[in-house]
This record gives structure tokens, C-alpha cells and sequence, in this order.
């Protein structure tokens, strides 16, 4: 954990040189003026009327839940997963560890079609679902937390596996020859450790989650307060009203960021 | 872009007829715009339930305006009124709504007032075979028919509105999508037993798909409006363009692709 302090504390001190600088100034500027652009396009005046609509808090509601949900469920599938990539040895790791990135290069509307294809009615296993445990997945909120997992977890799997390889293996021998199996090894010593590493990877699944659109409308449809998460909630305002979608962006702007700067004051510094 | 073709034809051909009397060596000068014929790119924003239609209205425009060439753009009729008022560099609009277009004229964006060259009627489109068997609206409220409509906001989910009123059915969809494409697609996947989508959208589906017709569809016909935009970087182009989407040959296309005509 020191030497994750030491990473970004600022060591050498002196001119910042221009070669530097100006690019990362356009950088920023790049990034930050179409948030610009919201603030000053938003419509101040009527905004309290627009933010107190049932529908907008409806939807807001709905993509905090179900992105925490979705975190959770990668959290528990996608640490596992990059405990093996890292830790052990075994045959095709190279293709499994490709396959975890498909979802990051495929569009996530195709993802949806893949995931109906999986748990759809007609799916390979949502047919055996829905005649065995009448479990239906497309057009819940269920489905909207399966779309979201499916499209976020590489962010998990990617930050943990990186930190997982960048910790120090010596502390993990160590417990071994005092006697540790590898599950308390993995418990006590080895999730302490990448503990930064998880928390960014965590916050960075959630944020993919709470933005997710293409895969969720595609697998989960759009229903208010069962399936209309925020980015569809906006992509339909724009339909009508280029206003109502500019409040909608600016509210999950806000409580997005809130959110992750909360955590990162709590965790990602004093971790 | 294209404007500044437009104008390189333009001034090709007034410098070839200066200096030669004649349009001897420039076949594209010599086929200019100056004759009234139609040259260079004429870009075209077009509601995407007339992609297939219009894919087909543009190799015909310019199989018969030789030095022509059709740009198409397909998308929701509310994203392209966007995209126009925002400064696209379109030459001709047309929209699957009247709502839509007004965005645009009201914008002062448009050449003229628009034209109404089809109209769309709303189906019942079922899984190819009618497994659920559904005749009418009423089917859809049986209890355990999944059925998927488009959002309010979109015109085929208002059209949908308007009929399920008339006909005094209440349903509740599992899904509002965001366009008359994505609720036909939850048909064709089987997610849904039935959706209502315009009759043009049933009809390029057939080999999946299959459409009921119902009487309350009448009361909910869809207006194509088509025009000129007032910015067009191609105005010849532009102006020809709307007026062979209204011609005989353009107007049978439409109606073998489902679309009733005016």
C-alpha cells in the first residue's frame, strides 16, 4: 500500500515541460467541454420541476440499484475469475483471458442479442429456466442487472488482474510456508493487499453499469420503474425533448460523480 | 463539400465554354448543372422505416440522373430533425412524421413547404405462422400474450396509443422500445408473441414474421412528409430529388414496399 502512495506522490519536482502539458491540457479540455456544453444548455429555470417528475427519480432510482446489484455480481463472479488469470497456471489462459474482453470491443446492442440468445424464451438455457423454475430473465430488472454485469465485469476482471500481478508475490509465500491454505492465503493476505485495485475496479464497473444502455434496452426493454434505467430514460427524452434529456444526463452526471468522489475520499486514498 | 463540387463543375464548365466555344473535353462540364440536369451528391435524411424503399428510390434516381450520386442517411425521424437543425449538411428530409418535420420548418431550415408522398398503417406482426393465433387488438390483452409496442415518444408508439384507444383495449406491454425496428426485432427473436410495427416493417420481415391486419390501424395512419432543406449544399439535386420521390415510378416502389400512397 506504501507503494501505492509512492506511485502518486509527486517525487521530482521542477518544470512541468511544455511537450507534456499542452497535450494534457487539450486532454482535459477535450473531456471536459461537452459537460460544458450540458451545463450551459440546461434549461436552470424550469429545472426543479423537471427533476421532481416521478419518472426521473423513477429511473434514477432504478440505475443506482441496479448498478450496485450489478457491481455485487461481478464483484463475486469477476474476482474469482481474476484470482485464476493471475495466479494460476493452466492450459488456454492466454484465449481465456481474450475471451473476458469481448464484451469490451463488442457493441453492447449485439451483446443483448447474444445475452436473448442465452436467456431468452427461446434461448440455450432461458427455455430450461423458464420450464424449470419458471424463471424468465428479458423485460425484468433481473435482466437489466444480467445486461449491465455482462457489459462492466471486464473493467473488474482488468483492474484486479493488473493488481493482482503488480502485488508482491512474497507475502503470499510466506503465509504458504507458515501453514496457510491457499483459501485463507487469498482471504487474509492476498484480497488486503490488492484492496486499492479492487475498489478502483469495483467504482469502474459501477460507472460502466450505471451507463449502460445498448445491451439493456436490447435484452431488457424498456419499461418504466421495471426496466427504464437513466440512459434510456434520456435517450427517449431526446426523442421529444432536447431539455428533459439534457436534466436527465446532468442529474446522473451529478450523482455519479458524487458517488465516486465520496468513494474515492473513503477507500481508494485511506485504503 | 459537395456545394464546393457543385461550384467546380459550374466553373469548369464556364471556363471550357469561354475558351473553346464548345464543351469538347470535360464530359462532366459537359453535362453540367447549367442545363438544369442533376450532378454531384445529393444527400438524403430519411426516417429509418423507408430504408428499404429509398435504398432502391436512390439507385433508380441515379441510374436516370447520370452523374449522380444519392447519399443516404437512415435514422429516427426525431434524430435526423436534430442533426438538420444542428447543421447537417443534408439536401432533402423525409420524415415518418408530420411532428418531426414541423421541428424543422419552424427551425426555418426548410425550401418550401413539405409534401406528404406515403402514408404507413400499423399491424399486429406475430411470429411467421401466428402461433398465439391473434385476429385483432383484443388478443393482445389475453392474459400471458407478451406484446411489445414502441415508446410514446416515437411515432409508431403514439400510432399504437391512438389505436389501442379507439379500440377500447387496455394491455400492458413488457417493453417500450425506442424505435418501430426494436419491437419488431423482440418478434423475430420470439421474446414477444406480438408488436405492433407499420405494415412496411411486417412486410421486409416476412420471412420471420407475419402481419395481421385490424380495422382501428385506419385511424392511426402515419403521414411521410418529404422536402428541401434550405441550406442544401446541392439544391438542383435537392429539388429533383423530392420531386422523383413523387414521380410514378418512386410512388410504385413505395407501394411495393407496403406503403399506402397519396
Amino acid at each position: 500500500m506504501t507503494q501505492v502512495r509512492d506511485h502518486t506522490a509527486p517525487r521530482r519536482r521542477g518544470r512541468v515541460p511544455a511537450a507534456l502539458l499542452v497535450p494534457a491540457g487539450l486532454g482535459l479540455l477535450f473531456l471536459v467541454l461537452p459537460l460544458a456544453g450540458l451545463v450551459i444548455r440546461a434549461p436552470w429555470t424550469t429545472l426543479p420541476q423537471r427533476l421532481t417528475e416521478p419518472g426521473a427519480l423513477t429511473a434514477l432510482r432504478l440505475s443506482v440499484q441496479t448498478a450496485t446489484l450489478a457491481t455485487v455480481l461481478c464483484l463475486l463472479l469477476g474476482v474469482p475469475l481474476a484470482w485464476m488469470l493471475a495466479r494460476v497456471e493452466f492450459p488456454g489462459r492466454r484465449l481465456v483471458r481474450a475471451l473476458v474482453t469481448v464484451p469490451l470491443v463488442l457493441p453492447p446492442v449485439v451483446g443483448g442479442v447474444a445475452l436473448l440468445l442465452v436467456f431468452g424464451r427461446r434461448g440455450l438455457l432461458g427455455g430450461w429456466l423458464d420450464a424449470t423454475f419458471g424463471i424468465t430473465l428479458p423485460f425484468t430488472t433481473a435482466g437489466v442487472v444480467l445486461a449491465e454485469s455482462f457489459v462492466a465485469m471486464p473493467f473488474l476482471v482488468i483492474a484486479v488482474e493488473g493488481a493482482l500481478r503488480a502485488a508482491d508475490h512474497r507475502y503470499e509465500e510466506a503465509a504458504a510456508t507458515l501453514g496457510a491454505s491457499r483459501w485463507t492465503t487469498f482471504t487474509h493476505v492476498t484480497l488486503p493487499l490488492v484492496a486499492p485495485g479492487l475498489a478502483a475496479g469495483a467504482v469502474l464497473c459501477w460507472a460502466r453499469a450505471l451507463g449502460e444502455f445498448g445491451a439493456t434496452i436490447t435484452f431488457a426493454g424498456n419499461y418504466p420503474g421495471r426496466t427504464q434505467t437513466m440512459p434510456l430514460a434520456v435517450y427517449l427524452a431526446l426523442e421529444t425533448d432536447l431539455e428533459s434529456a439534457i436534466v436527465l444526463s446532468l442529474v446522473l452526471l451529478v450523482v455519479s460523480v458524487g458517488i465516486l468522489v465520496a468513494l474515492r475520499d473513503r477507500w481508494m486514498t485511506s485504503a | 463539400m459537395s456545394g464546393r463540387a457543385t461550384r467546380t463543375v459550374v466553373a469548369v464548365l464556364v471556363a471550357a465554354l469561354t475558351v473553346t466555344g464548345c464543351g469538347a473535353g470535360d464530359d462532366r462540364a459537359s453535362g453540367g448543372a447549367g442545363d438544369g440536369r442533376v450532378t454531384g451528391a445529393v444527400t438524403v435524411f430519411a426516417a429509418a422505416s423507408l430504408t428499404e424503399s429509398f435504398t432502391r428510390i436512390g439507385k433508380d434516381f441515379e441510374a436516370a440522373n447520370p452523374g449522380s450520386t444519392v447519399t443516404l442517411n437512415f435514422a429516427g425521424s426525431s434524430a435526423l430533425a436534430n442533426q438538420i437543425n444542428q447543421g447537417a449538411p443534408a439536401d432533402v428530409f423525409a420524415s415518418a412524421a408530420p411532428a418531426n418535420m414541423t421541428t424543422v420548418t419552424e427551425a426555418g431550415n426548410a425550401d418550401g413547404a413539405p409534401n406528404v408522398f406515403a402514408r404507413n398503417q400499423l399491424v399486429i406482426a406475430v411470429p411467421r405462422g401466428n402461433p398465439r393465433q391473434v385476429t385483432g387488438l383484443a388478443d393482445l390483452s389475453r392474459p400471458g400474450v407478451k406484446v411489445a409496442l414502441c415508446a410514446n415518444q416515437v411515432p409508431c408508439g403514439a400510432a399504437a396509443r391512438t389505436a389501442l384507444d379507439s379500440a377500447g383495449v387496455a394491455l400492458t406491454p413488457v417493453t417500450l422500445e425506442q424505435d418501430v425496428k426494436g419491437a419488431l426485432a423482440k418478434v423475430k427473436l420470439g421474446e414477444v408473441d406480438a408488436a405492433l410495427v407499420y405494415r412496411t416493417d411486417a412486410r421486409a420481415a416476412h420471412a420471420d414474421v407475419t402481419g395481421v391486419e385490424f380495422p382501428e390501424s385506419a385511424r392511426a395512419v402515419n403521414d411521410y412528409p418529404i422536402l428541401a432543406l434550405k441550406d442544401a449544399p446541392n439544391p438542383t439535386g435537392a429539388r429533383a430529388f423530392v420531386a422523383y420521390v413523387r414521380s410514378t415510378p418512386a410512388q410504385a416502389v413505395l407501394a411495393e414496399a407496403g406503403f399506402q400512397t397519396p
